[in-house]
């Protein structure tokens, strides 16, 4: 709980919910004729729209990206470190949109969703969704919110694929995408750690086929496996061994199969802590999106041919120890950007903490980030005093 | 503008492709920016100046010139600039060359290890000459493959090179009658326009 709000954060924000009837049609062919979307909002939008930002959330993120719901939260929202008044996004320039994606579980229409065709959650009959769906839907709120073209449109991991697919589908209606600690396809070797992901929630007994809300039960094992495979991939070997080494919890082995080291104690929390917080439906959702992330996917030509279609300026960030999406793997989106002739900026930012790092305040990355939104705030100053 | 930057930007078309290796802050690809309506992008290793890039609107892109440039391709670029960045990497010779695949031309800056006051320096004292154009000792100094003009066109002449244009100045960049007669005595930085 925050004694007191500190002054760069935008402190107590409240969540907004818009209803939309208008049909959404998904890359899978099925059809939401009706969807919610939980959405927040910082700042003040401009007379003629021209500093809207847009962030896209990562995996198990959502809509509340910064300041706090309560006096009593615990904690700020997920990007306090980057969204707040004077920071890298500043919401005393800028007008900032963050929703909850649809198939997520914080509000926005989702597996615990009630199906309004059969009055029952919808489980694992919700949709699969892409990240051209999650776009899709995005585009909506933003005309629902009236604003006319992103000052930028930014995102970490999974994020970072919705500001990039952006670029392609609608060119015209942004002006910055800012791709972070992201990819342009997952690997095998992603896929593999996903699908061992879900492998663990479907083979847990309490899954029961999706349907587990109707049976009261939850699949937390599977939810706490599926969590502690993923945190391994979000930490680096060295952030893992700076945290815990081979630390026992007791000071001697126990021979046994309790908590031992600390890195059991510490990944069995977070599995727990996640399990009581997300479901599992969503996080197979979530997953599946990942796996389908692919711009180039029934398109003529490679990579820098389709990404000939997007318009606007690119920052590019990775981190050196981030082996989730590595630094390659945004290199091959630049090089690609390059060859299609866009204007980028590319920075592989020194960090030791893996694929979290575009979470955590360090420096160079804030510097750089900085330095970047400067501009875009700038020029979304010359756009809105220009006739 | 830096005077160095001025010949460079006689020998840069309008429009034109630019990468620059070694970009620094980005200064002098604002300025072609500026002037030449040119569509660049800096390769810059350092953190800092890589802030500095993007802050005045420069492409900038995270690269190590010691790991080469084949990530671009062949002709992509109507020209390749680097200056003062040759004497530092590990192979010259075969940044060159990937220059000249990557652009149709090439220009490059260096410091004149042939420059009479480091020829005197070393004959006097017999110690690695220190100056204010190269300002390291022999163990800190990041300039690992320093040579004279005479080195370097003789570099061009076995890769069959052309040397298109060449400027010699002094260390405030201007053009003396003295480098002209004898440039690699009297010449202290030169900027070479090249290509194959």
């Amino acid at each position: 709980m925050p004694e007191q709000i500190p002054d760069d954060s935008v402190g107590l924000v409240v969540p907004q919910t818009l209803q939309f009837d208008d049909p959404l049609v998904l890359a899978c062919g099925r059809t939401l004729n009706q969807y919610d979307l939980v959405y927040e909002t910082y700042g003040q939008l401009n007379s003629k729209g021209t500093n809207a930002i847009l962030i896209c959330h990562a995996l198990s993120g959502h809509h509340h990206v910064a300041g706090y719901h309560r006096m009593e939260d615990r904690k700020p929202g997920w990007w306090e470190t980057c969204v707040g008044p004077g920071k890298v996004i500043d919401t005393e320039k800028f007008y900032v949109v963050c929703p909850n994606n649809l198939g997520g579980c914080h509000g926005s229409s989702g597996p615990i969703s009630i199906n309004p065709e059969t009055g029952k959650n919808y489980g694992p009959d919700f949709p699969l969704m892409t990240v051209e769906d999650w776009v899709n839907s995005q585009k909506k709120l933003m005309d629902a919110l009236k604003i006319d073209c992103w000052a930028a449109v930014v995102g970490g991991s999974l994020g970072g694929m919705q500001a990039l697919q952006w670029s392609v589908d609608y060119p015209e209606l942004l002006r910055h995408a800012v791709v972070i600690a992201s990819a342009p396809k997952l690997s095998a070797q992603n896929i593999a750690f996903n699908e061992v992901a879900r492998q663990s929630i479907l083979s847990d007994p309490d899954f029961h086929g999706g349907r587990f809300y109707e049976h009261d039960t939850v699949p937390r094992r599977g939810l706490i496996l599926a969590r502690m495979v993923g945190h391994i991939t979000y930490l680096s070997d060295d952030a893992m061994h700076a945290k815990f080494g081979r630390d026992l919890k007791t000071g001697q082995f126990r021979f046994g199969y309790d908590i031992e080291f600390q890195v059991e104690s510490y990944l069995r929390h977070q599995g727990e802590m996640f399990s009581k917080q997300f479901d599992a439906n969503t996080y197979l959702l979530m997953t599946k999106v990942l796996d389908y992330f692919d711009p180039v996917r029934g398109k003529d030509g490679d990579l820098s041919d389709v990404m000939t279609q997007a318009q606007c300026d690119f920052l590019v960030m990775s981190f050196t120890t981030d082996w989730r999406f590595s630094p390659e793997r945004s290199e091959e989106l630049v090089n690609a950007l390059v060859a299609a002739g866009k204007d980028v900026s590319y920075v592989e930012i020194d960090a030791p903490q893996g694929h979290d790092s575009f979470l955590l305040p360090i420096p160079d990355y804030l510097a750089i980030f900085d330095a970047y939104m400067k501009r875009v705030a700038q020029e979304s100053e010359v756009l809105c005093h220009a006739s | 503008m830096r005077a160095d930057f001025k010949i460079i930007l006689d020998w840069i078309q309008p429009e034109a492709r630019v990468l620059d290796l070694g970009c620094g802050d980005g200064e002098l690809l604002h300025v072609l920016q500026k002037e030449r309506n040119i569509k660049g992008y800096g390769l810059e290793i350092d953190p800092a100046n890589i802030a500095r890039c993007v802050a005045s609107g420069v492409n900038v892109i995270h690269q190590d010139l010691n790991q080469g440039v084949d990530n671009f391709g062949d002709g992509a670029f109507d020209t390749v600039v680097m200056t003062q960045a040759l004497q530092t990497v590990r192979r010259p010779d075969r940044l060159l060359d990937e220059m000249l695949r990557v652009g149709r031309e090439t220009i490059i800056t260096f410091p004149n290890f042939g420059y009479w006051p480091i020829r005197t320096y070393l004959m006097t004292r017999g110690r690695m000459p220190v100056s204010k154009t190269l300002p390291y000792t022999w163990y800190n100094s990041p300039n690992i493959h320093l040579c004279t003009f005479r080195d370097f066109e003789s570099l061009c002449r076995r890769k069959q090179i052309k040397i298109i244009n060449r400027t010699v100045v002094d260390h405030k960049h201007r053009v003396g009658i003295g480098s002209k007669l004898f440039p690699n005595l009297l010449g202290e930085v030169a900027i070479y326009r090249v290509a194959k």
